[in-house]
């Protein structure tokens, strides 16, 4: 990071490291099914012997496996599962009887439209209280934010959801304490009855994300850069979002991706609360039904959502900052 | 001991705060079931999902048993469970952190490039994945639980060791002709232990939480067994009549976990 622009620097073009970059994501990502698809073999007794039952003959199960490729080696399994999951078709669900493509698409989209809207309230909120807790350094209202922040980071999620149920649907009666999501219901109806679990993923990403942006502007107000622009008669506000706001964007982005990543596999719990028909709670199923197949491509889906989030904050961190590029 | 005191007696008031807070926990932990008022699984109120009482302080349960008697038993598992979980994410993440670091080369990047691996599966899924091929005995999601934090620390541990690797005086004990292992334990670990004691505290607070959302889904301690998050998740009903069912066990397991995180913070050093 400190690396500067002196001449023995080259500064390399931006294409070949972005390439890279994504390169590397891939791999990634291969090695990770690799993973996951070994854990999955882990399972004791084998998805033929569950699907016949009890009562099955050995010849019934031994049908039944050549039929579902079970007693193909493991790598030629995976290799067939690999290239089943590239071409979104991630299999038969053991339990539904149906596609798991077809299962997933009807709950990714409520997954994604939670994710956006919590998005939409946390990244605002937490750019607001990073930077004022950052401007105003070891003033109170700082030590207010960072008091909250600090115990939110460790606020179980539950104990967030039942207090707003108690608050908003018991006491006040505000808001309704389960998530209908349909496709008839307008909008303020939908925004109505997600309420909940959106101010509850909120209360559970904005601290860290408050956390980082305060840690990382504060960093950059120490500059010498800063003093001069103060002096030359900017503005606060000016030379924060004009000057050093680009310059701490690489790890306030990073934070940001973290904790986005988040809403999609880690909603597990408050989608359980508001029974929300979302992606985390159909894998909570696929884990009490044992539906590997499932299973495996939700969790597939959850790290691919990972790795892209961090990608595209590697690449902006690429794009804003040239130190990075130098060699 | 001695020192111990003079230390107390010079912390400020917010570290002893949070000391004292984490302490009340541990001794909560250890000495529970002792202290507890009724028979942990007996029923002993007529009436279910009832208020604070001088009977019963936290009310009772879904089943008319007595909430403050299952949370002092069932902090002990939330405690034991996450507390040996951390411990030993710690012991093999910063193992396998020294091995990697000292050995270098080949070694240190196939180790570095699967831990990577293992960083990117968020930590509940990974959970998730692990407790379905798994199962979920007591033994079995203390080991789950410490696996999903193993990447984490080797990460942080390994970074730490790096630094000091490159240090003057680990190459004048590599002049001296001392042995990796020698090395590794008298001269890089010993200068890796605070970092590395806030980071226990820090895996502590995650697998709590992942513990008790696994225990509230469902997934997690099994009957007759109950953690915190357990007490949560079977006196769930008792949500829309704000029962202090639901809500004492819930916010035990905030109070803990908070009171862990504030401990971590106030004891960071000054300046950082």
């Amino acid at each position: 990071m400190v690396g500067g622009m002196s001449g023995s620097h080259r500064q390399q073009s931006l294409w070949p490291l972005l390439l890279r970059r994504i390169g590397s994501a891939l791999v990634t990502l291969i090695m990770v099914s690799v993973v996951i698809f070994a854990l999955a073999g882990l399972l004791p007794g084998d998805a033929a012997q569950e699907a016949l039952g009890q009562s099955a003959t050995p010849e019934q199960v031994a049908a039944l496996r050549h039929e579902m490729g079970l007693d193909q080696p493991a790598p030629v399994r995976y290799a067939q599962w690999l290239a089943g999951m590239a071409r979104a078709d991630a299999g038969q669900s053991l339990v539904a009887g149906m596609p798991v493509a077809e299962i997933i698409a009807e709950r990714l989209p409520n997954t994604l439209m939670l994710a956006g809207m919590t998005a939409a309230l946390a990244v605002p909120l937490a750019l607001a209280m990073g930077i004022t807790a950052a401007i105003r350094r070891g003033s109170w209202i700082d030590r207010a934010i960072n008091l909250a922040s600090l115990s939110m980071v460790a606020l179980p999620e539950f104990l967030v959801a039942t207090l707003g149920v108690l608050l908003f649907c018991v006491k006040l009666m505000w808001l309704p304490s389960l998530a209908m999501v349909s496709a008839e219901a307008t909008w303020s109806e939908t925004l109505r009855s997600c309420a909940l679990p959106i101010l509850s993923l909120t209360v559970v990403v904005v601290a860290q994300m408050a956390r980082m942006t305060r840690a990382a502007i504060a960093d950059q107000l120490d500059r010498p850069y800063v003093e001069m622009a103060r002096l030359k008669g900017a503005s606060l506000s000016r030379v924060v979002l004009g000057h050093v706001l680009p310059n701490c964007l690489g790890p306030i982005v990073n934070a940001m991706a973290l904790s986005l990543s988040y809403l999609m596999g880690g909603a597990i719990i408050v989608e359980t609360i508001f029974n929300f028909p979302g992606l985390a709670s159909l894998m909570v199923n696929a884990v009490t039904s044992r539906d590997m197949p499932l299973l495996q491509a939700c969790a597939m889906i959850f790290c691919s959502a990972y790795l892209l989030l961090m990608l595209a904050a590697d690449m902006v961190a690429l794009i804003a900052n040239p130190r990075l590029r130098a060699q | 001991m001695k020192q111990f005191a003079s230390l107390w007696a010079k912390a400020p008031a917010a570290n002893r705060i949070a000391a004292a807070f984490v302490g009340f926990w541990l001794l909560l932990a250890l000495a529970g079931p002792w202290l507890a008022p009724h028979p942990v699984g007996a029923f002993v109120d007529e009436d279910v999902f009832s208020g604070l009482s001088a009977r019963f302080w936290l009310g009772s349960d879904y089943l008319g048993r007595d909430v403050l008697s299952r949370l002092l038993y069932g902090t002990r598992y939330t405690v034991v469970l996450g507390l040996g979980a951390a411990l030993l994410a710690s012991l093999c993440g910063t193992s396998i952190a020294l091995a990697a670091s000292l050995c270098g080369g080949r070694v240190d990047e196939v180790i570095s490039r699967l831990m990577d691996t293992l960083i990117s599966i968020p930590s509940k899924i990974l959970a998730l994945v692990l407790v379905a091929a798994c199962g979920s005995s007591l033994p079995l999601l203390l080991l789950i639980c410490a696996l999903t934090y193993v990447p984490g620390n080797f990460r942080i541990a390994r970074a730490l060791a790096m630094n000091l690797a490159a240090l003057d005086f680990v190459a004048a004990a590599r002049a001296r002709g001392e042995g990796k292992w020698a090395i590794a334990w008298h001269e890089v670990l010993p200068n890796m232990v605070h970092p590395l004691l806030a980071d226990l505290g820090l895996r502590f607070v995650f697998v709590v939480l992942l513990l008790s959302g696994l225990s509230f889904l469902g997934l997690g301690v099994q009957p007759p067994y109950a953690d915190l998050g357990s007490l949560v998740r079977e006196n769930i009903s008792g949500l829309t009549e704000g029962a202090p069912a639901i809500l004492a066990p819930a916010l035990a397991i905030a109070l803990l976990t908070v009171g862990t995180n504030l401990l971590i913070d106030a004891m960071k050093p000054e300046g950082q």
